[in-house]
C-alpha cells in the first residue's frame, strides 16, 4: 500500500447521501478478476447524465469527492474503492460512511474524512463557486484546509499509523504467528470444521 | 458487570489485545464465493502465503451462476472466467468448494447453516455484507472487503475495531400474514439506513423467540441494511434443534460439550446495551419499500409518501430522487401499483419456509397477465425439498418460472435482470437503483406479499385475495 501523508487536490462535489456501492460500482462490473482497470465503471448509471457532476468538464481531474452521508452503504465490493482510486480519487469526504465501506477505503489507502455536514456544505459551497479552489487532506496534522475551511477530523491512531506508513496488515499480523497458534490450541474440539479435500 | 452476547462471543476469540491496537480475533468459519475472492487469492500467491487453515474455510458459487440450462457452458464469458478462477484458486490452495452442480452449492448464506457449519458462538466472515443472516444461530458473523478475506486466509484472524451494542427488543405476537420480513423491514425503516452503524444489533423479545430458524435468518440478514456490524439472535432450543444431526453439527460427547457452551451465551440480565429500540409486535403489519434505500419503506396499507414531508433536507431529496428513480406520485396507495415481475429467492427469503409459503398463495391461482414471476431456491437441498413437497409443480401450473439454485435476480449479475423502467416486488434485501437491471424499479416485500402481489399484478397482500377457487384445491398438493 502507498503511503498518504498529505494530499492536494481539486474536488467533485456530489450532493447526494446514502449512495450506495451498487451506485459507485455496478454489480456487472464485479466479474473481473484484477484490482484494476474499474475507472470506466464509477458512478456507470449516473454519468450516463450529461448533467452529472463528474461529466462536467470543469471538475476533470479533481482527486478530491466532497458527499453527502451515509456514502457507501450497501454491499462489501472492495471494487467500489478500487473504482473510486482507479478513476483518481485520493481522499473523499462525507458526514457519514457506511462501516465496511470505511474499512475497506483505509485498507487501501483511500482516506476517507469524516467531517460535519456544515463543513461539507462548506466545501461544496465553495466548489461550486470556483471549481479550481483546492482541498488539503493533511493526515499528519488530521485537518482539512480549504479557503476559509480550518477543519480537524479524527482517524484511530493504529488506522493513521499504517496509513502513514504504508503497512499492510498482513505482514503485522504475521509477526504474531506464535500468539495465533497458541490461540488455536485452546479452541474446543466441537467447533466446525469443513470437508478436507480430496 | 454482565455482557452481552456479542461481548461474549467477541471476548472468547481475542487471540491478542494490546493498548492502542484493534482486538486480533480468529475467525472459526470463512465462506468464499466467487465475486471477493479472485484478487485475494492473487494477493497471496504474489506473497507465496498459503491458505492457513482449509479446514474452516469452504467456497460455492452463487452470485454469477445462471438459473437455467446448468450443464451447458456459461454464456457470459466474463462470469465463466469469475467462476473458473474460483475453481482453479480452491484447487491450488486446498479449499472445498461447492460448484455448480454440486447438490452442496447455492446462495453462501444459505450453505453455511444448512450444512452445520454455522453454529452458535462462533465467528463467521465472508466477503459479503449478508453474512450477518449467520447470526441468527447466536454467531458473531460480519461482511468484509477483499483485503480483509485475504487477511483471514493468510491468519485466520482479523484485527477488529471495537463496537457498540444495540437491542432490538420486539415484545408480543405478530399479527397473522405478518412475517419476519416486514419486521426487520419495519425496524430499518424506525433507525434508518445509518441507524445501526457502528453497532451489532441484539434482536431479543417474546415476537423473536417465537421465530423459527429460517425467519430468523430473515431478520439477520438485513441487518446491514440498517448499517450495523452485525445481527444476533441468542441460541435457544430452536436453533439446538435445527442443529442436531446437520453434517457438520457435533455429534456425541462433542455435542453436549457444545450445547452446555452454546446455553452460556445468552446476554445476562445485568448486562447494559449502549442503545435500545422497542417494537410492539402486534402493531406490525405487511411492509413494503417505495424508494431505492430499504429504509425508505412504508406498511402496505399506506401511500406513496410525499417527500415534502420529510423534515430532513437530506431524506426529503433523497425521496425525491427515489419517487422519480422508482416512477411514482406522492399520495398514490401503495395497493395500486402495478409490478411486470415478481422474484421469489435470495438469501433473505430463498429458504424452503419461505417458498413453502408463497407455493400456499399461488396454489390453485394463476400468475397475473403479463407478470413474470421467476422463484429461484437458495440452494440445490432447499430446491430438493421443495421438488419432494412438490412445490415446483405448484409454481409452475400457476404459471411461474422455476430456478436453478443461486443469487439471480437479487442482484442481476447473471442473466436474470430487469430490463428498464421494469417494476418487481422482490424477496431480496436491496432496492437500490439498477439493483436488479439497468433501470429497474424494486419493491422489497415478504414472500408472502410477493406471492400476492404475482396473482393480483399489483403489490397486495395474501388478505388482498379473496377466497375464491384456491382455497378448495388446497389438498390437492402433499406439502
Ligand atoms: S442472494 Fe443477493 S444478497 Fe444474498 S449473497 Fe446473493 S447477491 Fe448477495
Amino acid at each position: 500500500m502507498e503511503k498518504f501523508t498529505t494530499h492536494t487536490g481539486r474536488a467533485v462535489p456530489l450532493r447526494r447521501s446514502n449512495v450506495d456501492t451498487d451506485q459507485i460500482i455496478p454489480a456487472h462490473w464485479l466479474k473481473k478478476v484484477t484490482r484494476s482497470g474499474f475507472e470506466d465503471g464509477l458512478f456507470e448509471a449516473w454519468r450516463k447524465d450529461d448533467a452529472f457532476v463528474l461529466n462536467q468538464p470543469q471538475y476533470a481531474g479533481a482527486s478530491v469527492l466532497v458527499t453527502g452521508p451515509e456514502f457507501g452503504t450497501g454491499s462489501s465490493r472492495e471494487h467500489a474503492v478500487w473504482a473510486l482510486q482507479n478513476y483518481g480519487f485520493q481522499a473523499v469526504i462525507s458526514s457519514r460512511f457506511a462501516d465496511i465501506f470505511r474499512g475497506n477505503s483505509l485498507k487501501n489507502g483511500l482516506l476517507t474524512v469524516i467531517l460535519p455536514q456544515e463543513t461539507v456544505e462548506r466545501l461544496w459551497a465553495l466548489v461550486e463557486a470556483d471549481p479550481s479552489a483546492e482541498i488539503t487532506v493533511d493526515l499528519e496534522a488530521r485537518e482539512v484546509r480549504a479557503e476559509g475551511v480550518n477543519a480537524p477530523f479524527e482517524l484511530d491512531e493504529n488506522v493513521r499509523w499504517r496509513l502513514l506508513n504504508g503497512l499492510d496488515d498482513i505482514s503485522i499480523t504475521l509477526r504474531q504467528e506464535d500468539e495465533i497458534a497458541a490461540y488455536e490450541a485452546t479452541r474446543p474440539s466441537f467447533k466446525p470444521r469443513t470437508t478436507p479435500v480430496g | 458487570m454482565g455482557r452481552t452476547l456479542a461481548e461474549k462471543v467477541w471476548d472468547d476469540h481475542v487471540v491478542r489485545r494490546a493498548e492502542g491496537e484493534p482486538d486480533l480475533l480468529f475467525i472459526d468459519l470463512h465462506l468464499l464465493h466467487e465475486v471477493t475472492s479472485p484478487q485475494a487469492f492473487d494477493g497471496l500467491r504474489l506473497a507465496g502465503r498459503p491458505v492457513r487453515r482449509t479446514d474452516l474455510t469452504i467456497a460455492t458459487e452463487d452470485h454469477n451462476t445462471p438459473t437455467l440450462d446448468i450443464d451447458k457452458p456459461i454464456a457470459d464469458p466474463v462470469s465463466r472466467v469469475q467462476l473458473e478462477t474460483l475453481r482453479a484458486n480452491c484447487a491450488e490452495f486446498g479449499v472445498r468448494l461447492h460448484s455448480l452442480g454440486d447438490v452442496e452449492q447455492g446462495v453462501v448464506h444459505v450453505v453455511g447453516p444448512q450444512l452445520g457449519l454455522t453454529q452458535p458462538g462462533t465467528t463467521v466472515v465472508c466477503g459479503d455484507s449478508h453474512t450477518s443472516t449467520h447470526g441468527a444461530f447466536g454467531a458473531l458473523a460480519f461482511g468484509i472487503g477483499t483485503s480483509q478475506v485475504e487477511h483471514v486466509l493468510a491468519t485466520q484472524t482479523l484485527p477488529l475495531a471495537p463496537f457498540k451494542t444495540m437491542a432490538i427488543t420486539v415484545e408480543g405476537e405478530l399479527p397473522d400474514g405478518v412475517t419476519a420480513k416486514d419486521l426487520i423491514l419495519a425496524v430499518i425503516a424506525r433507525i434508518g439506513t445509518g441507524g445501526g452503524q457502528g453497532y451489532v444489533l441484539e434482536y431479543r423479545g417474546s415476537a423473536i423467540r417465537g421465530l423459527s430458524m429460517e425467519a430468523r435468518m430473515t431478520v439477520c440478514n438485513m441487518s446491514i441494511e440498517a448499517g450495523a456490524r452485525a445481527g444476533m439472535i441468542a441460541p435457544d432450543e430452536t436453533t439446538f434443534a435445527y442443529l442436531e444431526g446437520r453434517d457438520h453439527a457435533p455429534s456425541g460427547d462433542d455435542w453436549d460439550a457444545a450445547v452446555a457452551y452454546w446455553k452460556t451465551l445468552a446476554t445476562d440480565g445485568d448486562a447494559v446495551f449502549d442503545a435500545e429500540v422497542f417494537i410492539d409486535a402486534s402493531e406490525l403489519s405487511p411492509f413494503v419499500t417505495w424508494g431505492t434505500n430499504p429504509g425508505q419503506g412504508a406498511p402496505l396499507s399506506s401511500d406513496v409518501p410525499d417527500p415534502a414531508a420529510f423534515e430532513d433536507p437530506q431524506e426529503r431529496i433523497a425521496a425525491e430522487n427515489a419517487l422519480r428513480y422508482m416512477g411514482l406520485t406522492a399520495g398514490t396507495p401503495l395497493r395500486e401499483v402495478r409490478v411486470d415481475a415478481v422474484f421469489v429467492g435470495s438469501c433473505t427469503n430463498g429458504r424452503i419456509e419461505d417458498l413453502r409459503a408463497a407455493a400456499a398463495i399461488v396454489e390453485g391461482r394463476k400468475v397475473a397477465d403479463g407478470v413474470r414471476m421467476l422463484v429461484v431456491p437458495g440452494s440445490v437441498r432447499v430446491a430438493l425439498q421443495a421438488i419432494e413437497e412438490g412445490l415446483d409443480q405448484v409454481f409452475t401450473a400457476a404459471g411461474a418460472e422455476w430456478r436453478h439454485a443461486g443469487c439471480s435476480m437479487c442482484l442481476g449479475m447473471n442473466p436474470d435482470q430487469l430490463a428498464p423502467g421494469e417494476r418487481c416486488a422482490s424477496t431480496s434485501n436491496r432496492n437500490f437503483e439498477g439493483r436488479q437491471g439497468k433501470g429497474g424499479r424494486t419493491h422489497l416485500v415478504s414472500p408472502q406479499v410477493a406471492a400476492a402481489t404475482a396473482v393480483l399484478g399489483r403489490l397486495a397482500s395474501p388478505a388482498d385475495l379473496s377466497d375464491d377457487h384456491a382455497s378448495s384445491q388446497h389438498s390437492t398438493v402433499e406439502v
